[in-house]
């Protein structure tokens, strides 16, 4: 029988982007401008309905294209509103000029993104590109595993925004969870209203009172200090998110973190995941520890900032990690989180797991408990010595 | 996977309702007290086009997040899928498929090639047509999942699905009367 961690929650059974819309309605910003596009129309389409309704009291602005979405979505910000937008795929590819300016002008914004592969070819099912693409956007990015989360990381997601003073992005897989309807448990209006808080900006563009400029040019003189304090405040966020996670597991009980260990302590080979994938890993480890192999995971919830210190403090003691990413960079060398992995690895000086890197599920392709299986079993090898470490990318369920 | 856990596979055409049967599904055995997971397997968009949909049940929270490769339960919408679409794909021998046919369930053993004992039948079209004055068989095929399974109870799950269609339909109480009997009657008329 299901049973609520918190006392007032309620079980239901709701697709990502029905609980993404779901978790809107209770944040109901001032502001939400959007433009729908596959897999995330229905969050928008949901929350649009939500208005015309007038259960909410949202401001709803259709614009004509991603660009503008963005581009209303700092305006209102940088107005004194609470808003937010949510896209996918090609829609964030086409706020991209955008994304630079909130987190520039340290707004703070909070986007609902559904990862969904890039054009061309056109596809629109699950990778990461999308997001990986935006990863030096000067965003906090945060991935969900599954709808439980993505709820919970919505709700987050407001508050280290606004303490940050940086914009937030929630992510999801493209119709593995935003289509997929599972059991999600939902907290009350009422608790998730007051655990938000009521958005006050120290300063706005409508306060006559106290003008400011917002967004002038800034040459050789500042601009330098001013893209240093965006470093530093991503680099502070850490703090925040995990600050915002321990009150959120007070008031709600669960319990978030930068990222997750699954049986990750005592394992010798262990796997670097992130998304959806991470799900299907965990019946692969907890396979493996039947057999008694120590197999163990690490799933990643918070990709910007990247915990680097932590993670290498978490890895140190596996013989071989193995670091799956959904995106590929065509950088001719590795994938993003390999990059970041074995840049914190490298960066302490102390001796490090082998590390290998894998790219996996690109335009949807299916990842499933074998796939998984058959790279803890090269890891396995590479533990006894039977074969080394790729010092290239790897690719499973491709045809090559 | 834990051993507890049942997959399904819907088979049907674009506008049969498969996706909307595992969703009903799954929240109707949400209301149960198990774990579900329901999700369309999204291709050509078209009606009429061959499309599957899936849940998962189980007593424990389910962590996976890929397709089902090997269904313990198959339902079959659309009876000419049979030639055209793999739907016994995946299935072992203990493996139940449930078609809306009104052939017997040895006719369609003979054509898909598996044991008598694997197939039940259902005229779920028909009992659509006389219930809710459709051909829309997805909610008797639910009746008959229900039945084959065998575990679950279907007073519960006539009373959940009735309060979703309750809110849904408010305005059309026949269509909730007779979707509920269709579903009562392919209960009780799906037969191996």
């Amino acid at each position: 029988m299901i049973k609520t961690i918190y006392s007032n929650g309620k079980i239901i059974a709701k697709t990502g982007n029905e609980i993404v819309a779901e978790a809107m309605r209770q944040i109901e910003p001032d502001v939400v401008a959007a433009y729908p596009i596959t897999p995330a129309t229905e969050i928008v389409q949901i929350f649009s309905q939500f208005v015309a309704d007038g259960i909410v009291k949202s401001e709803y602005v259709a614009v004509e294209s991603e660009h503008s979405a963005m581009s209303a979505t700092i305006a209102a910000s940088a107005a004194g509103a609470r808003s937010m937008t949510a896209t996918s795929s090609q829609g964030l590819s086409l706020m991209w000029e955008m994304l630079y300016i909130a987190s520039g002008l340290r707004l703070p914004v909070v986007m609902a993104e559904v990862n969904r592969a890039l054009s061309a070819p056109i596809n629109i099912h699950c990778d990461q590109s999308d997001t990986m693409g935006a990863r030096d956007a000067g965003w906090i990015q945060i991935y969900s595993e599954n709808s439980q989360e993505a709820y919970d990381n919505m709700i987050q997601a407001v508050k280290i925004a606004e303490n940050a003073k940086l914009p937030v992005l929630v992510t999801m897989d493209g119709f593995i969870i935003s289509h997929c309807m599972e059991v999600v448990e939902v907290y009350p209006d009422f608790d998730v209203k007051r655990f938000i808080g009521e958005y006050k900006p120290d300063r706005y563009l409508l306060d006559v009172k106290n003008p400011y400029t917002l967004g002038a040019i800034d040459l050789h003189d500042y601009y330098f200090e001013h893209r240093y304090q965006i470093a530093e405040a991503m680099k502070n966020a850490r703090d925040t998110i995990l600050n915002v996670a321990n009150d959120f597991e007070k008031k709600f009980g669960r319990k978030y973190d930068l990222y997750e260990k699954y049986m990750l302590d005592d394992a010798e080979i262990a796997i670097v995941i992130i998304g959806s994938a991470a799900g299907t890993s965990k019946i692969a480890v907890k396979r493996l520890r039947e057999k008694g192999i120590k197999a163990g995971l690490l799933k990643i919830r918070v990709y910007r900032p990247f915990p680097s210190e932590q993670i290498v403090m978490d890895l140190k003691h596996i013989k071989v990690v193995a670091v799956l990413d959904r995106a590929d960079s065509c950088s001719g060398a590795f994938s993003p989180i390999y990059s970041d992995i074995a840049a914190s690895l490298c960066s302490t000086g102390i001796i490090c797991p082998k590390i290998v890197n894998y790219v996996y599920g690109l335009g949807g392709r299916e990842i499933d408990v074998e796939h998984i299986l058959s790279i803890y079993e090269k890891l396995k090898k590479i533990v006894l010595g039977i074969e080394k470490p790729s010092n290239k990318v790897e690719y499973i369920n491709v045809r090559i | 996977m834990s051993k507890k856990m049942i997959e399904i596979r819907w088979h049907g055409r674009g506008g049969q309702g498969a996706k909307t049967a595992a969703l009903l599904f799954a929240e109707t055995i949400l209301a149960t007290g198990k774990y579900i997971q329901a999700f369309p397997e999204y291709g050509p968009e078209r009606m009429g086009a061959p499309v599957q949909s899936f849940n998962r049940i189980s007593e424990e929270p389910i962590m996976i997040h890929c397709g089902v490769v090997n269904p313990d339960y198959v339902v079959i919408l659309d009876p000419s899928l049979m030639n055209s679409v793999s739907v016994t794909g995946g299935v072992n021998e203990n493996g139940k498929i449930i078609v809306n046919t009104s052939f017997t369930s040895s006719d369609i053993a003979k054509k898909l090639g598996i044991l008598v004992k694997q197939v039940h039948v259902v005229n779920a079209s028909q009992i659509a047509i006389e219930t809710i004055g459709r051909n829309i068989p997805n909610t008797p095929m639910l009746g008959a999942l229900v039945k084959v399974i065998g575990t679950l109870d279907i007073n519960e799950v006539l009373n959940n699905i009735k309060n979703k269609l309750t809110t849904k339909f408010r305005h059309k109480p026949d269509v909730i009367e007779g979707n509920i009997s269709s579903i009562k009657r392919a209960f009780e008329e799906v037969v191996s």
